[in-house]
């Protein structure tokens, strides 16, 4: 039988049962001001204060070792902190990326000095990340990477366009995915990873992409001929794309793949409040099944990461379900609800809608498009 | 271990043969005897309660091979059936059995009188555990006769019983036996998917059109992958409703099984398709799948009663409360 895995995730321990209502009450506080609208920004919600909070209170860098600022706590107790936030749209962009997927690459691949100058600030909330991957004829095609950083001395000189890069405006550092040697004819060899400090690189410029909702998320990065300490390369030259995809294996695997839309679903229950008809509870009966459902598949990847076990292809499997859920919920709603999107409306309901109408097209963009996806779990399944 | 000897059992025993006689109505003694001899049907019990105390994970896998190999016969209810008994405190079943609430029973003066619809193979059981109220009754066989013939999709006998018994064994209520049912079904579900997707893993990587097997096409790729995603789902969610029923929990429960009620129609859909004609015919054992499939994701409770008991609590917590509730799920 073609059995994928999906261990049962472990009963709540008492640590954990008990992290949670502690960071429910922090969340409470944190975020007594935000507005639905605003929560609806999900983990693209930005605010270096409240990422400071986050460091300050623990809550960053939950996995790494005390050494480096973590706190070695499990991959279930982050897992509740990380979907904690997103259910209640805490602004965790400032964070988010550098405590996800660069802390952890840089974990995983950087050198002991590298270690102590980013982990601590990252785990402090104080240090903001950005992904530097895609370029304009290198989107799903990640491999044809042009981007070029060619050593001299003790330098790297960077030449090439970054596309895509959210945060890149915000951030302190990205990191970069390049060519170190060869041509893009080459593939994945002679592909690198160079720590980018955003704020002092000489030759770098960053220019915004307004997105379709009207809003500054992501952006253009110019390099030329940029100059970068060759101590910032991450790992081993020529490494770039085993490195690059143990990096997407972090990013892939979270409740973020199925809670974009959760602040939608709040604000329908609001608004039907009073008169669940039949059909709204037959809806909302479904949704939450498929909402539980997702959960456990996630909570089970993340007990796979835990026991260190190769979880590419049930994290992919999340992915692809998970942003086919998040999709349908504007959807759904319009079914249940008579309301033009707002995006400028003062009432909760309609600007909710506007900004889950107008973002949800990008999740099955970002972080490896659906078409990809499917790619990665055909394979998996023996096909190809 | 258990889930090699009834992989062998049923490779060895559930034949083509069985299972068109199976589809006539016709009962496999011999098949149910050698279920008994292996003691499936005590499968959920504790060891306390004289079962062999296997894990959740275990006994999850019994109830998934009974659905990876299309199992006709009620030994899933039998388990069901017996872990209510154990639980009140009642004796357990001395063949096959049913599990059922009905609206229409009453139980007055100890006599239990009503109906109960569409019970698998209700001629051949043994006893029922029957629901009325707040109390489970044992009913044995000389307690009903067969109202009305009646036949699931995957053409096994569903008949409506008429009760009239005066009864001799009843106890509180453990849990409500619709969650059992609809539980049981959720991991019957999950393996019946599993059964669907390597045959259309093995269908598409050997037959060839254009040229190259179907499996080269990246379209063909998609749907496998949908079809994997959903048999993901419906593992986790038969997992999801088994915990949740452990805990006597009947929200979880709800969630559970509507999810894998959906995997069932959306997974059915694409192995049908991506097998072609032959999917649609008997002379393919695909069709073995799908209408079991078919059947039970409208058994023991329809999908529009467990999603209104879902969405009801769910719009009762509230906006505030939604993720609260959903966590406790
Ligand atoms: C909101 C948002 C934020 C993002 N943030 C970042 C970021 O911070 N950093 C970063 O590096 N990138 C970022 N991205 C870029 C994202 O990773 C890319 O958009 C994605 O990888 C797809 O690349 P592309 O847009 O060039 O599309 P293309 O690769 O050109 O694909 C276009 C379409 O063709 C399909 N397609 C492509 N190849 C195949 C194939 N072989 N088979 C079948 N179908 C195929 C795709 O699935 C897609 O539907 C972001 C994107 C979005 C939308």
């Amino acid at each position: 039988m073609t059995a994928i895995p999906f261990p049962a995730p472990p009963a709540d321990s008492a640590e954990v049962v008990a992290l949670r209502a502690e960071f429910r009450t922090f969340l409470d506080e944190q975020l007594k001001d935000r507005t639905p609208r605003q929560r609806s920004d999900n983990w693209y919600g930005y605010d270096r204060g409240f990422s400071r909070a986050m460091g300050q209170a623990g809550y960053l860098g939950m996995t790494w070792p005390k050494q480096y600022g973590g706190h070695e706590r499990s991959a279930f107790e982050r897992a509740v902190i990380v979907e904690e936030c997103l259910a209640a749209g805490a602004p965790v962009g400032a964070h988010w990326i550098a405590d996800r997927q660069s802390g952890p690459s840089i974990l995983k691949f950087g050198t002991e000095a590298q270690k102590q100058a980013f982990l601590p600030r990252i785990a402090a909330g104080e240090l903001s990340f950005g992904i530097g991957m895609s370029e304009p004829d290198s989107g799903s095609d990640l491999a044809a990477t042009r981007t070029k950083a060619v050593k001299d001395g003790d330098v790297y000189r960077v030449t090439g366009t970054k596309v895509w890069t959210s945060f890149a405006h915000e951030a302190d550092y990205v990191i970069l995915f390049c060519r170190t040697s060869g041509t893009p004819a080459d593939r994945h060899m002679g592909t690198s990873q160079l720590l980018i400090d955003l704020k002092n690189t000489p030759g770098l410029t960053i220019k915004p992409i307004i997105d379709l909702a009207g809003q500054h998320h992501f952006n253009e990065m110019h390099f030329e001929d940029a100059v970068v300490p060759a101590d910032m390369l991450l790992g081993e030259e020529g490494q770039g794309w085993d490195q690059v995809m143990s990096e997407l294996a972090f990013e892939r695997s979270g409740p973020e793949r199925f809670l974009s839309s959760i602040e939608l679903m709040v604000q329908l229950i609001e608004v039907l409040k009073g008169r669940d008809s039949d059909a709204a509870q037959i809806t909302v009966g479904r949704v939450t099944a498929r909402l539980a459902v997702l959960r456990r598949l996630s909570r089970s990847v993340a007990g796979m990461l835990q026991e260190h076990q190769n979880a590419n292809l049930q994290a992919a499997i999340v992915k692809d379900v998970g942003a086919l859920f998040e999709q349908a919920l504007p959807d759904i709603a319009r079914e249940l609800i008579d309301a033009e999107p707002d995006p400028r409306a003062a009432g909760a309901y309609a600007s909710v809608l506007a900004n889950i109408v107008h973002n949800s097209p990008s999740w099955s963009l970002r972080g490896g498009t659906r078409e990809i996806l499917r790619g990665i779990i055909a394979r998996g399944l023996g096909t190809r | 271990m258990l889930a090699e000897m009834i992989t062998r059992l049923f490779e060895r025993s559930l034949d083509d043969a069985a299972q068109a006689a199976a589809r006539e109505g016709q009962w496999l003694p011999a098949l149910w005897t050698e279920v008994e001899e292996m003691g499936l049907p005590l499968a959920l019990l504790t060891e306390d309660q004289g079962g062999f105390g296997l894990s959740f994970a275990e006994a999850g896998e019994a109830l998934r091979l009974l659905g990876s190999h299309a199992m006709p016969l009620p030994v899933a209810e039998t388990m069901a059936a017996n872990q209510l008994f154990a639980a009140a405190g009642l004796a357990l079943a001395e063949g096959p059995a049913g599990i059922a609430r009905a609206d229409d029973l009453t139980l007055s003066n100890g006599r239990l009188t009503g109906t109960v619809a569409r019970v698998a193979w209700g001629e051949q059981l043994d006893c029922l555990a029957l629901a009325v109220g707040d109390t489970l009754c044992r009913v044995p066989r000389a307690g009903w006769t067969i109202a009305a013939a009646g036949t699931s999709a995957n053409f096994h006998p569903r008949p409506t019983l008429a009760i009239d018994w005066t009864v001799d064994a009843e106890a509180a209520l453990p849990w409500c036996p619709l969650a059992s049912g609809a539980t049981v079904r959720a991991f019957q579900i999950a393996g019946a998917l599993e059964a669907a997707l390597d045959m259309t893993l093995s269908h598409t990587a050997t037959r060839v059109q254009f040229g190259k097997p179907l499996q080269k096409n990246q379209v063909v790729q998609h749907e496998l992958a949908k079809l994997a995603g959903e048999l993901a789902c419906a593992t986790a969610a038969a997992d999801l409703a088994g915990e949740a029923l452990a805990r006597h929990d009947v929200l979880g429960v709800a969630a559970g099984t509507l999810r894998a009620r959906e995997a069932a129609t959306a997974g059915a859909a694409i192995a049908t398709q991506m097998h072609g004609a032959i999917g649609f015919t008997r002379e393919h054992r695909l069709h073995l799948y799908t209408t079991a499939l078919w059947a039970w994701r409208d058994e023991f409770g329809g999908q529009v009663s467990w999603a209104k008991l879902l969405g009801s609590a769910a719009l009762a917590a509230g906006g505030p409360g939604y993720w609260p509730m959903v966590t406790g799920l």
